[in-house]
């Protein structure tokens, strides 16, 4: 041994900081299962957020550019006054086009409230006047106060009344969602911070060896956050990878959604970029578990003395 | 290198040491005597910044330890190798692992040929791939030891390193670290073995400092 024990000499075998850290039953268990149950609860939240953002966005497409006006005039004076409203709306900006529904058209509409047989001639039933509006471009205002000019039994229904409240209901649901998301991601880094507390707690041997042979704060944490990141990761994508798959088996979720209970669970499915945001899953649960394991390890370094 | 002046240390308010003055230079080699309880895994620990005085002052590189922050005394235990009393290891990695350790540690690579080198010299080549728990305690003292010095620290401390082997052994372990020591090392080894530091005598100019009355001191003529 007369030489420096310095080995200078070439790499020929190395230790990880992975590995200083024993293999631990309970804690790679519980990171692994709060992992994947957490992935699979995100892919859920994440798929009700884009489908709650699909249908508001929907239905504010689909009635924002339309609007009807309904005429109840005093009888003698509904085609006077039906011909004015055209007449209006032919010179009327932000007008893309309108039709003057007939009476059978009507009678359809009436159908479910008052039956197959509505004698529409025989009932002072109104003449409806469908409009298609040109985005950002109609000044509903403005076309109110002349029918009140010019035709005072017309009156404009621009779908406002019932539509802002739907919209706002769906846009509510997507905020939920995404408030959902966000705590699914605060519960992940606190059952990670827990399993991470409780294995540094049962491994205070390791750390007192590790310090005894110089071993810094940071380099213990480590080895540390090493192991549970790859844990989060690991239960995460198998989480995840779960989650889309009970998306797929949803019935509807995927098929075209003509009808209303349809088009929600259509709106389910995962489709083009929605893929990227559920692949980025995974790798915020590992990013959460790496901070929260880093913060949760360097504390208790600081307390274990 | 480690410097204590005029220091106070004790447990559950009386003091174990008191007015301990110690200084361990470059190449110099000392042992440390005195009976069970005195105070001398204590003093180590003092040394290496597990401990803080409740009175004195304690330098470890120049820097005092009341000022050094965790990761400066992480540092300077970097550059002592400590041989702790109990022999702590990491229980799930191999004896070779567990002795390259504070390499790692380091950040410096591990030379498998040193490595095994080292492990034949301490006898343990046998046990390379044995798990600690495996070990007997003069098994253990030697893996300790083999890596307290792995790194060619600047300072050794070894607490009782000889407690538990053989005579031969003791002796071939006393060789690393006369041999350690003339590299410029200094070495501080508590021990109740006397013959052992007659042995180390006959090699090196140790001094002997015997722990008495709560004070350090040094030893008489029959040692």
């Amino acid at each position: 041994m007369a030489r420096d024990l310095a080995v200078p000499a070439p790499v020929l075998t190395e230790i990880r900081a992975g590995r200083v850290v024993p293999p631990s039953g309970f804690t790679a268990s519980l990171t692994l299962f709060t992992a994947a149950a957490m992935a699979f609860l995100a892919v859920v939240a994440l798929a009700f957020a884009l489908a709650a953002g699909r249908v508001a966005a929907g239905w504010e497409a689909a009635l924002s550019d339309s609007a009807t006006i309904r005429i109840a005039a005093p009888e003698g004076q509904v085609a006077a006054q039906t011909d004015a409203v055209q007449a209006i709306l032919a010179t009327t900006p932000g007008i893309a086009s309108f039709r003057l529904l007939a009476d059978d058209e009507v009678a359809r509409l009436l159908e479910p409230w008052l039956g197959p047989d509505l004698p529409v001639d025989a009932l002072p039933v109104p003449k409806l006047v469908e409009i298609v509006t040109v985005p950002g471009e109609f000044d509903a205002g403005g076309l109110r106060q002349r029918l009140a000019g010019e035709a005072p039994g017309a009156v404009l229904d621009d779908h406002t009344r019932w539509r802002a409240p739907m919209v706002a209901a769906a846009q509510r649901l997507r905020l939920l969602a995404w408030v959902a998301l966000g705590l699914i991601a605060l519960a992940t880094a606190a059952m990670v911070t827990l399993a991470a507390r409780a294995a540094l707690a049962a491994n205070g041997q390791v750390i007192r060896v590790l310090r005894l042979v110089g071993a810094r704060d940071a380099w213990i944490a480590r080895a540390f956050v090493r192991r549970f990141t790859l844990r989060a990761l690991a239960g995460a994508l198998a989480g995840t990878a779960l989650g889309a798959l009970a998306l797929l088996l949803v019935p509807g979720a995927g098929g075209d959604g003509e009808t209303a209970g349809s088009a929600f669970a259509a709106g389910l499915a995962l489709r083009g970029g929605d893929w990227a945001l559920a692949a980025a899953i995974p790798l915020a649960a590992a990013l959460a578990a790496f901070a929260a394991t880093r913060a949760a390890a360097l504390r208790s370094l600081r307390e274990i003395t | 290198m480690i410097e204590l002046r005029d220091v106070t240390y004790g447990y559950g308010g009386g003091d174990l040491l008191c007015g301990v003055d110690l200084r361990l230079a470059p190449a110099s080699f000392h042992f440390l005597t005195g009976p069970s309880g005195t105070g001398k895994t204590t003093l180590m620990k003092l040394c290496y910044a597990e401990l803080r005085p409740l009175s004195g002052r304690v330098t470890i590189f120049g820097s005092d330890v009341r000022t050094m922050s965790r990761d400066a005394v992480a540092g300077a235990r970097g550059r002592i190798g400590i041989v702790h009393q109990d022999c702590q290891f990491l229980d799930h990695l191999p004896v070779a692992e567990n002795v390259a350790l504070p390499l790692a540690v380091a950040g410096r690579p591990v030379d498998a040929g040193e490595l095994a080198e080292l492990l034949a010299w301490v006898g343990l080549s046998a046990q390379a791939r044995a798990l600690p728990p495996q070990l007997s305690g003069g098994e253990r003292q030697r893996a300790a030891l083999a890596r307290a010095v792995i790194t060619s620290p600047d300072v050794i401390l070894a607490d009782e390193p000889t407690g538990n082997v053989d005579w031969d052994m003791s002796l071939r372990l006393l060789r690393l670290l006369v041999e350690l020591n003339r590299m410029g090392k200094a070495v501080l080894v508590a021990t109740h073995d006397l013959n052992l530091i007659r042995a180390a005598k006959t090699q090196v100019a140790a001094r002997v400092l015997r722990i008495a009355d709560r004070r350090v001191q040094q030893a008489g003529a029959d040692l």
